[in-house]
């Protein structure tokens, strides 16, 4: 195994962004003049965090005693057997050896938190009170109505109304915990409907409100941002299979949506190139039937929401609407600097399809007594696929990102009524 | 500057008043529509006209123009239909400046080269783009200044001291001052905070000031252009076309009536000395 660059190395992986927030010509600040300044001042104020002590002191207190954090890297025996034997059934001698990375037992019950408790710190820190959030399946509105409980701000969290319908459980959550949730009733009524029209609040209401977004997308700095108050996963996963194992792992796997979990187990191997790194997009009803939010493997590049990046739209630049069976990936974007891990060929991107993520949501909850979130359960599908292909000593990791309870009414409609 | 944008604000500024820059939506509702009042007007008293790029994510819109948008997508406009219809219009009327608004995404997916070229040969002015702000000038408004077209810039209540020449930098034409935080056709902005942000901007720049955002009535049109040299409306045009829509959303034979009669009535204001 080659030994780790140092990050500030020309040749590193992991240098990215430039100063503009570019990764290579993905990113940016595409962002109207109202809110450029915004922007600017917090750059300003993360950086300072950023290298503060006190800052990390306080973050990493309030990781470990209110997140729970480190979460656990748990062997999953009996799915790591299951890959084994059919493997054996094809003539194969192979089958990996399972890890998952278990941050759907973080509070709150998904890594939207990791992001969120450092967000409200620098919103603290920044003298805001109002806290406004985007989301799609609700775990990032959850986590971030609890962190605005615990510090007594005001949480508007915009949701898409069709997600609002789908999601009920975190609806009720968000409100008991004292969000205001504001369904969106404009486009196609789903998360990007619901960022847009947080970024109008936040358009309106400059002088008191943070805006804390969900995923390591927007404008320039919120995918570095997110990116390194994610990146604690992919720290931990280091130490802690460095215990289990005495080496590194061979391989990474995580499901994307805006790619906030992903970047966050990845982004600390980019640069050990041994690591395989595999990223999971939802290709709900296949990438040929149009109906999918796999921006990578069906979209091209691009501008919204204040970067560029891999977008699903028509010839026109119209963006079009995603389709996942999983609230959380239902977005026609990705994170900039997936765009760009792709383009350089560091991360593989593959996709589930919403039959693929039911049946390995099933899979996984018989085998080892957890039931993953249907993000999470596209990167199980492609872990049953992949690890039959890898030798026993391989170690693989999948990020376990966020628990099931969500999505149990969402799985017994569909295996009641078929797809 | 275009000559046709020079010259406006000359006879404008030589008849001592503002210029009234009218915003529709391409293809809203339909293009038959938006194109005959595209023709209409300047005849109306509109200066220049600002014409509305349709986008499927307006992010920096209120309900009216998403709504106008979202119509005019629906009726099939697209990039390629909005640049003919210009070219249309150009056939018709050489002297009323035309600026693109809207979004730059479906640029982007045209191509920045041959969306200039193409946008330059149909007679359009200047161009608005929400989302490129003065840190992203090498995406399009450098190439913009290049091919002779004016790319005008918005400055915002947000926009302070220090930050104003960076706005002001390679804006051309004239510059837009967004009078409220927000979203377009929300709240009324208050005139007086208004008058001196514009006296703010001119300390700065010699290119025409014109403001808008939530100008609504004459009134509000007659208040704001005080001191400034053009007031912008926009999302009251689209509020009195969407009224005149049948209940499919389809124009009706007052559909282009009430709008000209709104453009009067504002031109008049302006005019209004009293």
């Amino acid at each position: 195994m080659n030994a780790p660059l140092d990050a500030t190395s020309l040749n590193s992986l992991r240098i990215g962004p430039d100063e503009n927030g570019r990764f290579g010509i993905y990113g940016g600040r595409f962002v109207a003049e109202t809110l450029m300044p915004l922007v600017l001042e917090l750059e300003q104020a993360y950086a300072t965090a950023k290298t503060d002590p006190a800052f990390k002191a306080e973050l990493d207190g309030y990781l470990k005693t209110y997140v729970g954090r480190p979460s656990p890297l748990y062997y999953a025996e009996r799915l790591t057997a299951h890959v084994r034997a059919l493997a054996k059934a094809k003539g194969l001698s192979g089958g990996a050896k399972i890890y998952f990375k278990r941050d759907e037992l973080n509070h709150t019950g998904a890594h939207k938190v990791n992001n969120v408790t450092g967000q409200i710190m620098l919103a603290m820190r920044m003298g805001k009170k109002r806290i406004i959030a985007e989301t799609g399946a609700g775990q990032h509105g959850v986590a971030t109505a609890t962190l605005c409980a615990r510090f007594g701000l005001e949480c508007i969290v915009y949701m898409g109304a069709v997600d609002v319908e789908r999601q009920k459980p975190n609806v009720f959550r968000m409100e008991m915990l004292g969000a205001k949730v504001v369904p969106v009733q404009s486009g196609s009524r789903t998360l990007k409907d619901a960022m847009n029209e947080a970024l109008r609040d936040w358009v309106t209401n400059v002088d008191t409100t943070f805006y804390c977004i969900g995923t390591a997308a927007g404008p320039h700095p919120y995918p570095m941002m997110v990116r390194d108050f994610q990146c604690v996963i992919g720290n931990e996963v280091r130490v802690q299979m460095m215990e289990a194992e005495g080496r590194l792992p061979n391989s990474l796997i995580a499901a994307i949506g805006g790619g906030s979990n992903a970047i966050g187990l990845f982004h600390p191997f980019l640069d050990d190139r041994d690591v395989e790194i595999y990223g999971v997009e939802a290709a709900g009803r296949g990438v040929d039937s149009g109906e999918h939010a796999a921006s990578l493997t069906g979209g091209k590049p691009g501008v919204l929401h204040g970067n560029r990046t891999y977008l699903l739209m028509d010839d026109d630049g119209q963006i079009v609407d995603a389709h996942s069976i999983s609230a959380g990936l239902d977005y026609p974007g990705i994170g900039p600097e997936h765009a760009w891990l792709k383009d350089v060929g560091r991360v593989q991107y593959i996709s589930s399809t919403d039959q693929e993520a039911l049946d390995a949501f099933q899979l996984c909850s018989k085998l080892e007594g957890i039931i993953p979130a249907l993000e999470p359960a596209h990167a199980i599908a492609k872990v049953v696929e992949l690890a039959q292909l890898k030798s026993q000593d391989h170690l693989m990791v999948l990020n376990m990102c966020g628990r099931g309870d969500k999505d149990i009414f969402t799985v017994a409609e569909h295996l009641r009524g078929g797809m | 500057m275009t000559t046709r944008l020079f010259d406006t604000f000359s006879t404008v500024a030589s008849e001592k008043r503002a210029a009234l820059v009218t915003y529709i939506m391409a293809g809203d509702p339909d293009r038959e529509t938006a194109r005959a009042l595209l023709e209409s007007l300047p005849a109306a008293g509109s200066d220049i006209i600002e014409f509305g790029m349709p986008f499927s994510d307006p992010m920096a819109d209120g309900p009216a123009i998403q709504k106008a948008g979202l119509r005019a997508l629906k009726a099939g406009q697209t990039l390629r239909k909005t640049l003919e219809d210009i070219a249309w219009f150009r056939t018709i009327n050489s002297i009323t400046p035309v600026i693109l608004m809207g979004y730059y995404n479906p640029v982007y997916v045209c191509g920045v080269e041959t969306f200039l070229n193409d946008a330059k040969k149909a007679g359009v002015d200047g161009l608005i783009i929400v989302d490129l702000p003065p840190e992203e000038d090498s995406e399009l408004c450098l190439p913009a200044l290049k091919a002779g077209l004016s790319f005008i810039r918005l400055a915002t209540p947000t926009t302070d001291e220090a930050r104003l020449p960076k706005v002001l930098s390679n804006t051309s034409g004239f510059v837009y001052y967004v009078s409220i935080n927000g979203i377009t056709g929300t709240a009324t902005p208050d005139y007086s905070l208004v008058s001196a942000a514009v006296a703010r901007i001119k300390r700065h720049t010699d290119l025409p000031v014109v403001v808008g955002f939530g100008v609504k009535t004459p009134e509000d049109a007659k208040a704001i252009s005080k001191g400034a040299e053009g007031v912008v409306v926009g999302s009251a045009l689209i509020d009195c076309l969407q009224k005149s829509l049948d209940e499919t959303g389809q124009a009706t034979p007052d559909t282009v009536k009430n709008v000209l009669d709104l453009v009067r009535s504002l031109a008049l204001a302006i005019k209004d000395k009293g």
